[in-house]
């Protein structure tokens, strides 16, 4: 068709200009970072240093190697020659370089993120929908408590409540130790996320196991973010179906289920999926407490781990892929939004 | 034996919230035959639409049939109307055709969903369904329109395919609530000419609910005159607006702008001069071009006089609201020229008008009339404002006289003036931009559809207002319609607009009954009437 010709070359330029517009935020996230990590108190050599009794000319020398001796500029503009060559640094506490770290946890950290994202979608835009249909009606109220039970209970609370319900008491969980039985052989890694991994090998026991494994992490975190999702899902949508279109709808007799999903829900995701947007950047940052109840071998758990040990380079390097992500989201977001609506695509 | 499509009897519907209950329709009985037309026609607020949407089973949920029935072929729908009805029994055209359809569905699907919700087609004959059904509401470029979404189309387009789906799976009724409100006059005729041509060629019957007085007269066969949630008279067009025995028809009559009413202004206030006045406004081949290259303005030249009211009519999209902020300086020209009071006023940018001395002496009154008030200003707020900003502010209590001398000017008592937006009604509203408009004693007033959105009844009020004010004050009006009959009343000249350039200009009484260009004359030609003395 004629509109997809003229639709490609302003997308692509529109990815474009946006990515481009993201660079000087980009910078600034990484100026800030740096700056942040030296002035906190906290000195890697002395932390890394052989013991407690390590002497000052152990520690000085350390301090040299690190290059942690140069001034500030300078060793900032040593650290952004690295980053022109794709070198993040190393991280002290694993021994291995950052890029090698965060691309073996990023995917653990995604997968979780993913997966609660999907659950909590699956949860709140029916629950969001039908409150909504049925405003002001009991189950409306009881939806409303709900949401605001979810939302109330910090995540490290649910998610040991879960792990007692379902692992100590009523045993259906397996127990809650990492992404998959480290005895079970591993599917070869194509995409880093196990489900995808060991479904295209075939591997459906790994599958299974890896599925387990997940269930009760995502749902600590899906229920965290349900609260904003539904209350947002069922706003829109009685915004809505105050609509002249939907009581045209009505007025032809069209199927009920029909003027729900077709032209109540489908008219309401816009704004559902802004706040996606949203609760993905929060959900891959503030996954830490799960990731530490769950001894999930993500990212922010590693970042926290580098923040207390005080590991320049892992920190600098989580607070980046974060941003970047950010970016990514927001932009994929924005995609999907003028595939939605038509009106936006034109312009 | 012919039983009545549609019997309404008794009908009485009440809203409830937690705490009070008010009914809205006081036991309505009504009947539609098939082939016929009922107009219910009314002000807003007299239960009109509340009546079609209790047929359609489309009430709110706080609202509720408290008495009477509704018969649909011998049915019983008073409280619930199957769906099977809705759509393939009664069908029900809205208006503002373009928001009754769904923004992200192309139009096909939107038509399909209509037909495939009674009826079961396969991919074929549904496709003939849809061009046949495009053919029928004369739709000629049927690919393009069926594969668009609504907001690709225009209102007339739009209006089309309301139409289409309501006939789409052949209903014995249509009602048809308002359903040219906001279409201009050319658009609004073919729209109800194919109404009543499809109600003629498929014997249905159809209740046509509208404000509009002439419209009613030359469509339908029947008329019900409702008010505050009562038939107050009942009968054909011709007994009904010949000899209105009720008092209220009577007024709604005599209300209602035709090609021979004048307005009731005491004349003795300011004998017409022989002299013509000074030229007060002078505008030379005005242009004004959007960025996609459209020129919404193509050389437009006129002049006001003092005193004098200029009407600019044109369908939507003629460039008239562009011509009026243009003038108004809210907008910069890209050519031509502006004189007032022989100074160039185009050369000072739009944005800076603000402090040019000649803004106080031209204001501006705004077509939707609570939408242009601050919604937390109150009526003395708003009015006080551009007094505030322009000055000279008159000492102490002086300022607080003025503007209740101004608000009674415009008919507006003191203790309205604590009032907000949304506590008056659409002509008290309109009185307030009004009388915010005048407060600074402006020499020109330009006012773009000032009573597009109100009653007749209200209408004949404003307009009898403006010209009040015009002879009082010596102020020019540029009056921006699309109704010309209320032209015709209000102004000494008028032009014509098309696709931004002018059709014909001069004044109203020739132009009105010698209309130069076909145009004009296809416009004259598709006002809706009647005629009260049964004259020409």
């Amino acid at each position: 068709m004629s509109a997809e010709k003229h639709l490609l070359p302003p997308l692509v330029r529109r990815i474009g200009l946006r990515l481009g517009a993201a660079l000087p935020a980009l910078f600034c996230v990484i100026l800030f970072t740096f700056i942040m990590m030296r002035v906190l108190p906290g000195d890697p050599a002395v932390y890394f240093a052989s013991g407690p009794n390590a002497g000052q000319a152990e520690i000085q020398e350390l301090r040299h190697k690190m290059g942690l001796d140069a001034p500030m500029p300078v060793q900032l503009l040593h650290y952004l020659e690295n980053l022109a060559t794709g070198d993040l640094g190393r991280s002290l506490t694993t021994g291995q370089s950052v890029a090698q770290d965060m691309h073996e946890r990023l995917p653990a950290s995604l997968e979780l993120t993913l997966t609660a994202l999907a659950f909590s979608l699956l949860i709140s835009l029916p629950l969001g929908l039908t409150a909504a249909w049925w405003s002001g009606s009991k189950y409306d109220q009881f939806v409303r408590a709900f949401c605001s039970a979810c939302f109330c209970i910090p995540p490290f609370v649910s998610g040991i409540l879960l792990v007692y319900v379902f692992y100590y008491w009523l045993g259906v969980a397996p127990d809650p130790t990492g992404r998959i039985n480290i005895f079970l052989p591993q599917p070869p890694r194509l995409t880093g996320l196990l489900l995808i991994d060991s479904a295209l090998a075939g591997d459906w026991t790994a599958w299974h196991e890896a599925a387990g494994q997940l269930v009760l992490p995502a749902m600590t975190m899906a229920l965290f973010v349900i609260a904003p999702l539904t209350r947002m899902t069922r706003a829109a949508v009685i915004s809505v179906l105050g609509a002249d279109y939907i009581r045209t709808a009505r007025a032809m007799g069209l199927p009920t289920w029909r003027i729900m999903i077709v032209y109540t829900l489908r008219n309401a995701l816009m704004p559902v999926l802004t706040t996606v947007g949203i609760v993905f950047s929060t959900m891959m940052g503030a996954n830490v407490l799960v990731e530490k109840i769950f001894s999930w071998p993500g990212v922010a758990s590693y970042a926290l781990d580098a923040l207390v040990s005080s590991d320049y380079a892992p920190v600098q390097g989580f607070i980046l892929l974060m941003a970047c992500l950010f970016i990514l989201v927001n932009l994929v977001i924005d995609l999907l939004l003028g595939v939605l609506d038509p009106r936006v695509s034109v312009e | 034996m012919t039983e009545p499509l549609l019997t309404i009897d008794d009908l009485r519907v009440s809203f409830t919230s937690d705490r009070s209950r008010r009914e809205v329709l006081h036991g309505i009985s009504l009947s539609v035959e098939r082939g016929k037309v009922l107009a219910l026609v009314g002000e807003s607020g007299s239960g009109k639409s509340v009546t079609g949407l209790t047929a359609m089973g489309l009430l709110p949920k706080q609202a509720v049939v408290t008495e009477g029935t509704i018969r649909f072929r011998g049915q019983e729908i008073t409280h619930h109307v199957p769906r099977s009805l809705r759509g393939a029994g009664i069908a029900m055209v809205f208006q503002n055709p373009r928001a009754a359809l769904n923004p992200t569905r192309r139009v096909r699907d939107q038509l399909a969903d209509v037909i495939r919700a009674h009826r079961r087609l396969d991919r074929a004959a549904l496709q003939k369904r849809l061009v046949e059904l495009m053919h029928q509401v004369s739709i000629t470029d049927v690919t393009r329109c069926l594969n668009a979404y609504p907001h690709q189309l225009s209102g007339g387009l739009c209006q089309r395919i309301v139409i289409a789906m309501a006939v789409a799976c052949s209903p014995d009724l249509i009602i048809a609530d308002e359903p040219t409100t906001g279409l201009d006059v050319l658009t609004q005729k073919s729209a109800m000419d194919l109404l009543l041509r499809l109600t003629r060629e498929q014997d249905m019957g159809m209740i046509l609910v509208t404000h509009d007085l002439g419209m009613a007269a030359q469509y339908c066969d029947d008329v019900a005159v409702m008010r505050h949630g009562e038939i107050v008279e009942r009968g054909t067009p011709e007994t009904l607006f010949r000899n209105p025995r009720n008092d209220y028809t009577r007024r709604l009559v005599a209300a209602c702008p035709n090609a021979t009413s004048l307005l009731e202004v005491p004349t003795d206030a300011a004998a017409r001069q022989d002299s013509a006045p000074a030229l007060l406004l002078e505008v030379r081949n005005l242009v004004k071009e959007y960025q996609n290259g459209f020129r919404a303005v193509d050389d437009v030249s006129f002049s006001i006089r003092q005193g004098e009211c200029l009407g600019l009519i044109g369908e939507s999209g003629s460039g008239k609201s562009t011509i009026s902020r243009l003038v108004s300086r809210l907008v910069d020209a890209d050519g031509g020229e502006i004189l007032f009071n022989g100074t160039p006023i185009s050369t000072v940018p739009a944005e800076d008008f603000y402090r040019a001395p000649q803004r106080r002496q031209i204001q501006f009154v705004f077509q939707d009339a609570a939408g242009s008030l601050n919604p937390r200003y109150t009526a003395f707020r708003s009015i006080v404002d551009p007094l505030l900003r322009m000055g000279p502010v008159p000492e102490g209590d002086a300022l607080a006289e003025l503007v209740v001398q101004t608000a009674r000017s415009v008919g507006l008592s003191e203790d309205m003036l604590e009032r907000y937006p949304h506590q008056m009604s659409g002509g008290q509203c309109a009185r307030v931009g009004i009388a915010r408009a005048i407060i600074v004693s402006p020499d020109l007033l330009i006012l773009d559809e000032p009573t597009a959105a109100l009653d007749v009844l209200v209408q004949a009020e404003v307009l009898a207002l403006l010209e009040r004010l015009r002879r009082e004050r010596g102020m020019s009006y540029l009056f921006v319609s699309h109704d010309l009959h209320v032209v015709r009343m209000l102004c000494d000249h008028a032009i014509i607009l098309r696709k931004g350039q002018i059709v014909e200009a001069g004044r109203c009484e020739d132009i009105f009954r010698a209309p130069q260009s076909d145009y004009t004359a296809q416009l004259l030609e598709a006002i809706p009437h009647f005629h009260p003395e049964g004259s020409v």
